[in-house]
């Protein structure tokens, strides 16, 4: 038996434990950190898959950065769940109905029936000189150049919403310029004042 | 790999909007707040650059480019040629109210053309991928808007419940198109469409998948049950973003309608036809029944939107292409008219004062008989009362229908669209038989008051000459 | 020695390549350290002579055993948890400091071949590791239950989300520069001579990583994480003992690793930069392992500079150069490569 079904399984357990966590527990930064293993056991599960760029992409993007500033703000905040949980108990036997029949569904139709080995084979393994991000990078940027580039737009509107809803111009506030602090010269400051000395009665004792 | 440079020629509106809208968002920062009309000139010059762009490469024939993930057809074209034209009078119709409440922003114009931007994507989308992502261009663009008015808690409030139904709906829209792909091993609707016709139609995971899909278009559109957002963002948003939202977003959602359902999903038509029928069942029904219950008459066009896309509904459901044609009919009109209806709350409204409650139309005649008139065809045409557009988009679905042999559901849609002309009435008898309690004159530009005229005047006379319009819905499908 | 190698050959082969990539870690591993235990003492001692002090000079001949006696004080000093802090994070968070600045060199290329593991998308990996060093920071900083570490935790993270972005955006034109992920394929591109080298076409971008490295490893004068003047010692204040040695080490680690991907990545890594000149054959003999040493020598030195002679940037400054200088820059200069690779400028990209 080889290592990888081993590491899968062990991967995987790790990954619906956090994920399971992530509800679960009562301290929003420990659901973060949660959040953040369960990333990082995907990406783990990506790589057995031979998807070494999505794999180190989701650590980069999700992990690397998401996540700090999702922490950033959880850890600002000081988020009391108490009032947020409140009608708990009450929802909960919906819900879990709710849960339980998707489930079954779920398992009913993406179980091994539909999707089980005779009827999607695993792919072939590839060599040590397969590069998943040329493979990716080479289709990114043809066939699905168009989609690529309407997700870029969606990225730019996102940018635009959030500068609209968040920036106020503050005409009071005083901003430094340091390249105008930088260029200002001795002539712009101080002005050269030439007196007559002062003649009269007081004269030194 | 072998791969040829895409023809970029019927994209090439979408090149020049987005090119367009990057110029206005660049332009817009350079400019002061009294020049701030520049932006608004430079939006509806796109708009226009856009619809001769359409108009002139316009080829009967289908064209498909970009590896198959965008195509050029009649129905794209038409739908996105009155994508522009509504979206040019909502930014009419916004300017001044914009400008009352001090929002008259770059950003609403920016977010706006990328509004319509995504509307020509999803109208174009050949590809479940470009469909999603057009959907998201619309709608996180619809977002923001809702949102821009920062300092109103209601509008703060609205978009938010948008934006969380509105991630769920998309969440589960690509939970459908993951199982559809896992079904088929496609994204290209084509492909979709060639593998469903070689298989068996009881494949557990292409209805799975087509009920996520179901469940995700009713989201966008409103419909029962997935309808509780509509009455608050219709509410909660500024008025002006309200007209937009409830207008040309319907056209290009019908057009992701057709291209999933119809033209993708074509061939598992019994089974989603029993889910529309529900759906448009349930839409009608109580959309029109609450609206009566209304106060405001922004929660009451919601409602009745609701109602509307019932009966936008039963026009899909029949599956035949004289539903599609009446469908498509219906949603051009709808949106004319909602376009009218809170055109008028514009009208009405000033800085201060929104003008969004139904008694606010008191007496409108004695204010100014010639909008009163306007408004009363509206709300003719939106209770289907002939010889109003409303009452022929009515009639076509509605034959559709029978002629699917579904004769009790036509009756139950004309029951409910009697119950309907109740509350559309009520606003007639405010306005003409009720004395006015607020007797300021309506302050409005020109170039508004000759717009909604014309917009009010075609609808009257689309219903008395409806031949070419439903002549040009039965050729693009 | 027959024996050894009789046990050796009767251990099954997975385990073989086991025990051989641990011995290589090993290797690795070690010399870190200990560079790292000497980098501390070199730090003392430069910034001494910068200040026209000596710096340490006690324990053993001129000072040399000064790390061990520290590392040994701080190994017998009494790890205190502070109240109601959160013991598992509070423990953990200086191994998550450390552990990916380790991680991060098991692809280093020492010299040609010379690499732990020769995987294709290695600069992806680089940046993804570099990226997860905060973490041992912003959960210390929020474990520790202390205001001072709370806002030290807060602004490290706010910096190095800001920086990261500037680095990841050099590290892509040193992409498109070299065509590969792979760090050897990278410094095989610059083979030549020394103009061969990215340092030179690459300028801003050579520039912009090195600071941004700086910044992201919290090093004055970029380093608001610690300001002792304002927020005592920042995220490691409630640390002690072994703990907080961990951190030094992180922080140590991390210089050394900025160092050597610096050298990588701009400086030809193992290449010798007499290459293509008539001193050539005369430096064959040095092998590449100790070019690619000497220009790590260099940054760290810079490093050490850096801290003797900048005052620290104020925090709006630290924003307003990763925002609104280096990503921009980064930005224009993908342009400008791309037009370089395009028009096939030599001698870099023809």
């Amino acid at each position: 038996m080889s290592i990888e079904p081993v590491l899968f399984y062990i991967f995987s357990a790790v990954l619906v434990t956090a994920a399971a966590l992530v509800v679960v527990v009562r301290n929003p930064v420990h659901a973060a950190l949660f959040l953040i293993l369960a990333f990082f056991t995907s990406a783990a599960i990506w790589l057995l898959l031979e998807a070494e760029f999505l794999a180190i992409v989701l650590v980069l993007v999700y992990v690397g950065a998401v996540m700090v500033l999702f922490l950033f703000v959880v850890m600002m905040l000081d988020i009391n769940l108490t009032p947020l949980r409140e009608g708990f108990i009450r929802y909960l036997p919906v819900g879990v109905a709710v849960a339980v029949i998707v489930l079954l569904e779920m398992a009913v139709v993406v179980g091994p029936g539909n999707f089980g080995l005779e009827q999607m084979p695993a792919p072939p393994r590839h060599g040590a000189d397969y590069s998943n991000t040329e493979e990716l990078g080479a289709i990114l940027y043809t066939v699905y150049a168009y989609p690529f580039e309407i997700a870029a737009v969606i990225l730019l509107v996102a940018i635009v919403a959030a500068i609209t809803l968040t920036m106020r111009r503050r005409p009071q506030a005083k901003y430094q310029n340091p390249a105008e602090q930088v260029l200002v010269r001795r002539d712009d400051r101080v002005r050269m004042v030439k007196m007559e000395a002062e003649k009269g009665e007081n004269k030194e004792q | 790999m072998n791969f040829e440079i895409p023809d970029f020629a019927p994209a090439a509106p979408e090149i020049f909007v987005l090119a367009m809208a990057c110029a206005v968002l660049i332009v817009d920062l350079f400019l002061t707040e009294k020049n701030r009309v520049i932006t608004y000139l430079l939006s509806q010059t796109t708009l226009l650059g856009a619809a001769v762009l359409t108009v002139s490469l316009h080829s009967a024939a289908p064209q498909v480019t970009f590896s198959g993930t965008f195509i050029s057809d009649s129905l794209a074209d038409v739908l996105k040629v009155f994508i522009y034209l509504i979206t040019a009078v909502v930014f009419l119709y916004s300017r001044e109210y914009l400008i009352a409440r001090k929002l008259f922003k770059g950003e609403f114009f920016v977010l706006g053309l990328f509004a319509v931007l995504g509307m020509m994507v999803l109208v174009s989308g050949y590809n479940m991928l470009t469909l999603y992502l057009g959907l998201e261009l619309l709608s996180l663009s619809m977002y923001a808007m809702v949102a821009m008015h920062r300092d109103s808690m209601p509008s703060s409030e609205a978009a938010m419940k948008y934006f969380i139904l509105g991630a769920i709906a998309s969440g589960m829209l690509l939970y459908g198109m993951s199982l559809i792909y896992g079904a088929t091993g496609s994204l290209d609707i084509a492909e979709i469409a060639a593998y469903i016709q070689n298989s068996s139609s009881d494949d557990m995971v292409l209805l799975l998948g087509l009920v996520f899909i179901i469940v995700a278009l009713a989201f966008k559109l409103g419909a029962v049950p997935f309808h509780m957002w509509i009455p608050d963002v219709y509410h909660g948003a500024p008025t002006a973003i309200t007209l937009f939202i409830s207008t040309a977003p319907k056209i290009a959602a019908f057009a992701m309608v057709m291209r999933l359902l119809t033209d993708g999903l074509g061939g598992l038509l019994t089974q989603w036809q029993d889910i529309l029928v529900i759906l448009a069942a349930l839409s009608i029904a109580v959309g029109n029944v609450v609206a009566i219950a209304q106060g405001n008459i922004k929660r009451m066009l919601a409602y009745s939107t609701i109602s509307h896309v019932g009966f936008l509904f039963l026009g899909v459901l029949a599956g035949t292409d004289e539903g599609y044609s009446a469908a498509m009919f219906y949603v051009l009109v709808y949106a004319l008219m909602s376009l009218g209806a809170f055109g008028m709350v514009i009208l009405l409204s000033r800085a201060g004062f929104e003008a969004d409650n139904i008694a606010d139309f008191k007496g409108l005649n004695e204010r100014s008989p010639w909008f009163a008139f306007m408004m009363l065809i509206l709300m003719f045409s939106m209770a289907g009362v002939p010889p109003t557009v409303g009452f022929y988009a009515k009639l076509a679905v509605l034959s559709a229908v029978v002629d699917v042999g579904l004769v009790w559901l036509a009756v139950f849609g004309v029951l409910f669209a009697v119950v309907g002309a109740f509350y559309y009435l009520r606003i007639v008898k405010f306005m003409y038989f009720e004395k006015p309690e607020d007797k300021a004159p309506l302050a409005s530009d020109f170039d508004m008051r000759a717009v909604i005229s014309a917009n009010a005047l075609v609808v009257l006379a689309l219903g008395i000459f409806p031949g070419s319009l439903i002549a040009l819905c039965a050729t693009v499908i | 020695m027959d024996i050894l190698l009789a046990i050796w050959n009767s251990i099954p082969e997975d385990i073989q390549t086991l025990l051989v990539i641990i011995l290589k870690i090993v290797a690795i591993v070690v010399p870190i350290m200990l560079s790292v235990a000497y980098l501390t003492l070199a730090e003392r001692k430069v910034i001494g002579y910068v200040q026209v002090r000596i710096g340490p000079n006690r324990v053993g001949p001129r000072g040399l055993l000064q790390p061990i006696a520290d590392g040994i004080k701080l190994v017998f000093k009494e790890v205190i948890v502070p109240s109601r802090a959160n013991r598992f994070l509070f423990l953990v968070a200086p191994l998550l400091a450390l552990a990916p600045a380790l991680a991060a060199w098991a692809v280093m290329p020492f010299d040609d071949g010379m690499v732990l593991a020769d995987i294709n998308a290695g600069l992806l990996y680089i940046l993804a590791l570099t990226s997860l060093s905060v973490y041992g920071i912003i959960i210390a900083g929020w474990a520790s239950n202390s205001k001072y570490a709370l806002l030290g935790a807060l602004r490290s993270a706010a910096q190095v989300v800001a920086y990261e972005i500037a680095m990841g955006f050099a590290l892509v034109v040193v992409l498109m520069a070299a065509g590969s992920l792979n760090l050897g394929d990278i410094v095989r591109a610059q083979e030549g001579s020394l103009i061969h080298w990215f340092w030179l076409p690459l300028l801003p971008m050579f520039v912009v990583y090195f600071l941004s490295g700086v910044a992201e490893t919290n090093r004055a004068p970029f380093d608001v994480a610690e300001g002792e003047s304002e927020i005592v010692a920042g995220f490691h204040v409630e640390y002690s003992g072994m703990a907080f040695a961990l951190f030094f080490l992180a922080e140590y680690a991390n210089m050394i690793l900025i160092a050597a991907l610096t050298s990588v990545m701009f400086l030809g890594g193992w290449l010798s930069p007499f290459q293509g000149t008539f001193l050539e054959s005369t430096f064959a003999w040095v092998p590449g392992i100790a070019w690619l040493l000497g220009k790590m020598a260099v940054f760290l030195f810079l490093f050490l500079w850096f801290r003797a002679t900048f005052p620290r940037y104020r925090y709006d400054q630290i924003m307003r150069l990763g925002w609104k200088v280096f990503i921009p820059l980064t930005i224009v200069w993908i342009l400008v490569t791309g037009v370089a690779i395009l028009g096939e400028l030599g001698p870099w990209f023809d």
